[in-house]
């Protein structure tokens, strides 16, 4: 660490050569991010959470076969390695005559991953709500679609607005993870500008900053959303 | 006109209903008293279908089910829409309210535009002297508020009965009064109401009839002068002097 410093302040040629770097790579890494990881995180999470949902309501169905469909996909993506997955789903499914994109095999692994784990979540979240709201959607003659979509749910989002949030920031960063499935997002951009310049230590922590503004945005965009839907609780 | 023919319910090994026969002619107060554990909340649940009787025939208007088949969900719904209940605890909808509380059922279920189902909404919270708190949500109102926004949004539906599961016992004391007042307008202007509750005074004051419930049957049912006089059963007279 200390050698680096010296390195750096010792020779003013090294400290221009730095700047000159950070700012070049800079757009690059920003592209990466606007372009590749910001819109498969959105991609993702909305599709994973569809996927959630669904997952959930099989989960508190009545219907055995649901229920036991639900709990293997949520076994089976929780109980192995999101990058074995990524791995099995771009290198893996060629072998059986499916090939796909990096972006398309991205966008599949991380919804699965998403939607099996923010099942849980939202199933938790239903199952918080108390049962007199069924009873009284019920009572007044709604159906168990309407209670759930027009009752319940409303409700079980504002239970799941944090849990869902820290879901939704690791999402954010988990999409590194499709640098190596090749997809040029953020983070392989910059390990491409990394082996250029050797400069590791400043292109990843500019790679690291960016994740970081980002994560913060998503961290006061759940504030808000809260603080809204907590009106109705005083 | 409500009838019930041979009422059973079972809670696993437990029968909770153990045929119960009763007819309610259209316009009647009824009060259902009991000890706790008698199956009085619980009939009162399956005349609204929250609660699924092993068997017997329900009939409310001439709307007939029968317990004793399967029974298609597109049915139960349908009759659900005949019975108002009214929940101890309000079980209003948190989020929503007290005006969209009561224009939920109209709009959502019955299709009712928005426009109208508003009028009548406010008409009924008026009705129910809540007139003033129509935009608030359920967490700002008293307890005795929240209830009677329950009742309006029980009456919004137009039902045939209104069903009362002990409406006041989750109550302070100094709120219950303005429920009740609520309940014995309805009851003036000839609503149907099934009621069980421990509020003797309403009993006395409002039911055409008072039914005595114990161990998941009807043990006894008169008028209220005669029940609290003089009760004919050996149990009812228990209860009565333990309660009063």
């Amino acid at each position: 660490m200390k050698m680096y410093l010296n390195s750096i302040f010792a020779n003013p040629e090294r400290i221009s050569k730095l700047v000159d770097i950070a700012q070049s790579s800079f757009l690059p890494l920003l592209k990466g991010a606007i372009f590749y990881t910001i819109p498969l995180t959105l991609i993702t999470f909305v599709v994973g959470l569809i996927l959630a949902i669904l997952t959930a309501l099989a989960r508190i169905s009545y219907s055995k076969t649901l229920q036991i469909i639900a709990r293997i996909y949520v076994s089976i993506i929780r109980g192995t390695p999101l990058l074995v997955q990524l791995f099995i789903i771009f290198y893996g499914l060629p072998t059986v005559g499916i090939t796909l994109d990096s972006y398309t095999a991205a966008i599949i692994g991380f919804s699965l991953s998403v939607g099996a784990y923010g099942s849980e979540i939202i199933r938790a979240a239903i199952i918080s709500i108390p049962k007199g709201q069924w009873e009284a959607g019920y009572s007044i003659g709604m159906s168990y679609s309407q209670v759930l979509r027009r009752i319940i749910l409303p409700q079980a989002t504002r239970v799941s607005i944090p849990p869902l949030s820290n879901s939704f920031i690791s999402l954010v960063k988990d999409t590194s993870l499709a640098s190596l499935v090749l997809l040029t997002e953020m983070f392989r951009k910059a390990q491409e500008i990394a082996a250029f310049n050797y400069e590791f230590l400043l292109v990843y922590s500019e790679a690291a900053v960016i994740y970081w503004v980002i994560c913060f945005f998503l961290s006061v965009l759940q504030q808000v959303m809260e603080k809204r839907l907590d009106r109705y609780v005083s | 006109m409500i009838s019930i023919k041979g009422l059973y319910n079972q809670f696993d090994q437990l029968e909770v209903l153990k045929g119960i026969d009763l007819e309610v002619e259209k316009g009647k107060v009824v009060v259902v008293i009991g000890p706790s554990g008698s199956g009085k909340t619980t009939m009162l649940r399956c005349l609204n279908v929250l609660e699924f009787p092993t068997k017997g025939v329900i009939t409310i208007e001439g709307k007939k089910l029968d317990f004793s088949r399967a029974v298609p969900k597109k049915n139960i719904a349908t009759f659900r829409r005949l019975t108002g209940m009214v929940f101890q605890s309000y079980n209003l909808f948190p989020h929503k309210t007290a005006l969209e509380n009561v224009m939920e059922g109209p709009v959502t279920v019955k299709g009712e535009n928005k426009e109208s189902a508003r009028k009548k909404a406010v008409a009924l919270l008026e009705k129910v002297g809540l007139g003033d708190k129509v935009d608030y949500y359920p967490a700002q109102l008293s307890g005795g508020q929240q209830q009677r926004v329950g009742i309006a949004r029980a009456l919004a539906m137009e039902p045939e009965v209104m069903l009362f599961d002990e409406p006041t016992s989750a109550l302070d004391p100094e709120l219950v009064g303005e429920v009740l007042k609520v309940m014995k307008d309805l009851a003036q202007e000839g609503m149907t109401m099934i009621v069980v509750t421990h509020e003797m005074r309403f009993a006395r004051d409002a039911a055409d009839e008072v039914i005595f419930m114990d161990q998941g049957v009807i043990v006894e049912r008169n008028k209220p002068e005669e029940i609290f006089a003089n009760p004919k059963e050996e149990r009812t007279r228990k209860f009565l002097n333990m309660i009063q």
